[in-house]
């Protein structure tokens, strides 16, 4: 049996390099099969570890609270451009205490806009972020330079101001700006601090913004008593449920809505948990639907592959005859003619892999040169997924001719021109 | 009784057109004999050669090889008879293109069942008909009665109990096709059943006795009385 493996992948390499260009050719369906989907996956695994990182990188144990309804899983009410102003500065105080939500570590409110900074006969045009204290614990703000706003500050209204980094380079250069007065809607406000430079985060500039306390931007600048969206860290990942639980509790009760179902709820909470979960789904799916695209182009091989095989089997009529006539059995010629579509798949299959490892390894180190954060994944999956599907188009495509060869009559073979 | 043959007849049949090629044949072949089955093209004699061979199946007759009624074998049975029992030289030599001589005689011991030392045996048998030297050579670099001593080694590697051999000096110039007549004959002297197909009287005198078809019947079957030897100086060692 041995002996006989053996004879079989000797004849098969040997029909295979008799025809060399042939063969070649039609290798060439696999290889770019097996090419395009191990590069697929690669790129695929990679942009989805980009973005994911991205997303991570926000933090997954914040609770975000957005005012108005929304369905689970459609866009939040505020999407639209409608202005709904259930949420307040208490609610974020409310839901900021361990007696509401025990797992709740700090919580911080928003009330965000557009205006002009300026400074001297400098202005600038940026975002506004009306923020409370908890900003710096919830989003992992870091300070350069000077200081945040505290408590007091923000509760007294104080005319003070944090700037981004970007924002302190179009005001003031190279010029210091601790204790500058600069001048937004007409008021003076003093600067305080400026932040660290955090870059572009999950598709967000942080840099290109100023923090002013809450209260004052709400009272001061805005004229307004709501807050457009509040976010919460709690302690663990794992208490995401409960801690979104509390938080609707304590929300209807502060709004005075007794429908425990949710129907009538004026607010929506949400969980970058599930944010994460929801994008991995879904980059998961173009994954493997981009993955199944290429794999298309395995079956156009394969039956280019069936084609080549049939010819063989045609111009090799004599052979098979001869091969009977010396005492090979039906089940001898078909294991021969399908050890040689398997070598074909099987080899195309292994350049392919070759091809389509170098060609994810030169985009991961172009997209690192771009600037993004890419990991090579060529997964061993991939590899074994590659292999496995080789071999089995092989062995799928090359089944019917190979039946048709072992079927043949040793005598009508035999006596074929 | 090496082979025993009663009434077989074989109809071939294409586009429902039945054409009768062998009406009804009956005759024995004993272990040892050299046996020409002779008549002209279309008399059947290639298709009965092809039907003792195993290669193809009677219509309707009884065929026992060794004893055994291979009527009732399977395909994979009847490959196994082929490889254990049968040897076959045709006109055409049937080697394997884009392969050496000496992996032309291996091909029937790796269909074989039965152990052997592959490479020993065919060198061996290789030898035997003269071609020790030319072991690694492909078979397109050899003369056709070289091809054609190729194919007898190949027919004789399992040891077969009888070799067809189909118009074997056909392809051949006269010299060579001496040569192989010794051989056939020298491999009788030593025991081995030959049958040997052909239309050329002259061919068939080699033989011991003559079995003439004609039209799918026999028409004579006698001993040869001045039978013919062929000498060119290649002997069989």
């Amino acid at each position: 049996m041995l002996e006989f493996c053996r004879q079989c992948i000797k004849v098969s390499t040997k029909a295979l390099l008799a025809n060399k260009g042939r063969s070649f050719l039609t290798m060439l369906g696999i290889i770019i099969g097996v090419a395009a989907v191990i590069i697929i996956m690669a790129v695929g695994a990679g942009a989805q570890s980009l973005i994911i990182n991205q997303v991570k990188s926000l933090g997954t144990d914040i609770i975000g609270i957005l005012p108005g309804a929304s369905e689970a899983e459609g866009p939040p009410a505020t999407v639209m451009g409608i202005v709904i102003t259930t949420l307040t500065y208490e609610d974020a105080l409310a839901l900021n205490d361990k007696k509401n939500v025990p797992n709740v570590v700090d919580a911080v409110a928003y009330y965000k806009g557009l205006g002009t900074v300026s400074w001297g006969s400098n202005s600038y045009d940026t975002n506004l972020s009306g923020s409370t204290v908890g900003y710096l614990t919830v989003e992992n703000g870091e300070v350069n330079q000077g200081r945040f706003f505290t408590k007091e500050e923000e509760v007294n209204l104080a005319k003070v101001v944090v700037l981004g980094s970007t924002v302190r380079k179009e005001l003031f250069g190279e010029s210091d700006p601790i204790g500058q007065k600069v001048k937004i809607k007409k008021q003076n406000f003093e600067v305080i601090g400026v932040m660290k430079e955090r870059g572009t985060v999950a598709f967000q500039n942080n840099d290109d913004q100023v923090f002013i306390p809450l209260r004052t931007m709400q009272k001061l600048v805005a004229g307004v008593s709501h807050v457009s969206m509040m976010r919460l860290k709690i302690d663990n990942q794992a208490n995401t449920i409960r801690a979104m639980e509390d938080i609707k509790i304590v929300l209807r009760e502060r709004h005075e809505i007794n429908d425990q179902s949710g129907a009538n709820d004026d607010f929506t909470v949400r969980s970058s948990a599930q944010a994460l979960e929801m994008i991995t789904v879904i980059t998961n799916a173009l994954k493997f639907f981009l993955a199944a695209m290429a794999a298309l182009s395995l079956l156009v091989g394969g039956i280019g592959i069936m084609n080549i095989m049939l010819m063989s089997v045609t111009e090799r009529t004599r052979e098979i005859g001869l091969r009977k006539a010396v005492g090979a059995s039906n089940r001898n010629i078909m294991s021969q003619f399908l050890m040689e579509a398997i070598s074909i798949t099987l080899t195309g299959g292994i350049i392919g892999i070759i091809i389509g490892s170098i060609i994810s390894v030169l985009i991961s180190i172009g997209a690192r040169l771009l600037g993004y954060n890419w990991d090579l994944v060529v997964s061993p999956f991939s590899i074994f997924l590659a292999l496995t599907v080789s071999v089995a188009v092989g062995l799928i495509f090359g089944l019917y001719p190979a039946r048709k060869a072992s079927r043949l009559q040793p005598i009508e073979a035999l006596r074929h021109e | 009784m090496l082979i025993q043959v009663h009434n077989l007849v074989k109809n071939f049949v294409n586009d429902e057109i039945v054409t009768k090629v062998l009406n009804g044949l009956t005759f024995n072949i004993g272990s040892g004999e050299f046996v020409a089955i002779m008549g002209p093209s279309g008399s059947g004699k290639s298709t009965l050669m092809h039907i003792l061979g195993l290669l193809d199946r009677a219509t309707i007759g009884k065929y026992y090889l060794l004893g055994k009624d291979v009527t009732k074998l399977n395909d994979d049975e009847l490959a196994d008879l082929r490889n254990q029992k049968i040897g076959f030289v045709f006109q055409s030599f049937n080697l394997l293109p884009r392969t050496t001589v000496l992996e032309n005689v291996i091909l029937p011991l790796t269909y074989a069942k039965r152990k052997v030392e592959p490479m020993a045996r065919a060198k061996e048998v290789l030898e035997s008909v003269g071609l020790g030297h030319r072991l690694n050579y492909y078979t397109n670099q050899i003369s056709g009665g070289e091809k054609q001593r190729v194919a007898i080694a190949r027919a004789l590697v399992n040891d077969p109990a009888v070799i067809f051999a189909d118009e074997p000096t056909g392809n051949l110039d006269s010299k060579s096709g001496v040569q192989i007549m010794e051989i056939l004959q020298e491999l009788n002297n030593q025991g081995r059943t030959i049958i040997l197909v052909t239309h050329e009287t002259y061919t068939s005198e080699h033989a011991k006795r003559i079995i003439k078809i004609k039209d799918g019947l026999i028409v004579d079957d006698y001993e040869v009385t001045q039978r013919r030897i062929a000498r060119d100086g290649v002997r069989l060692k």
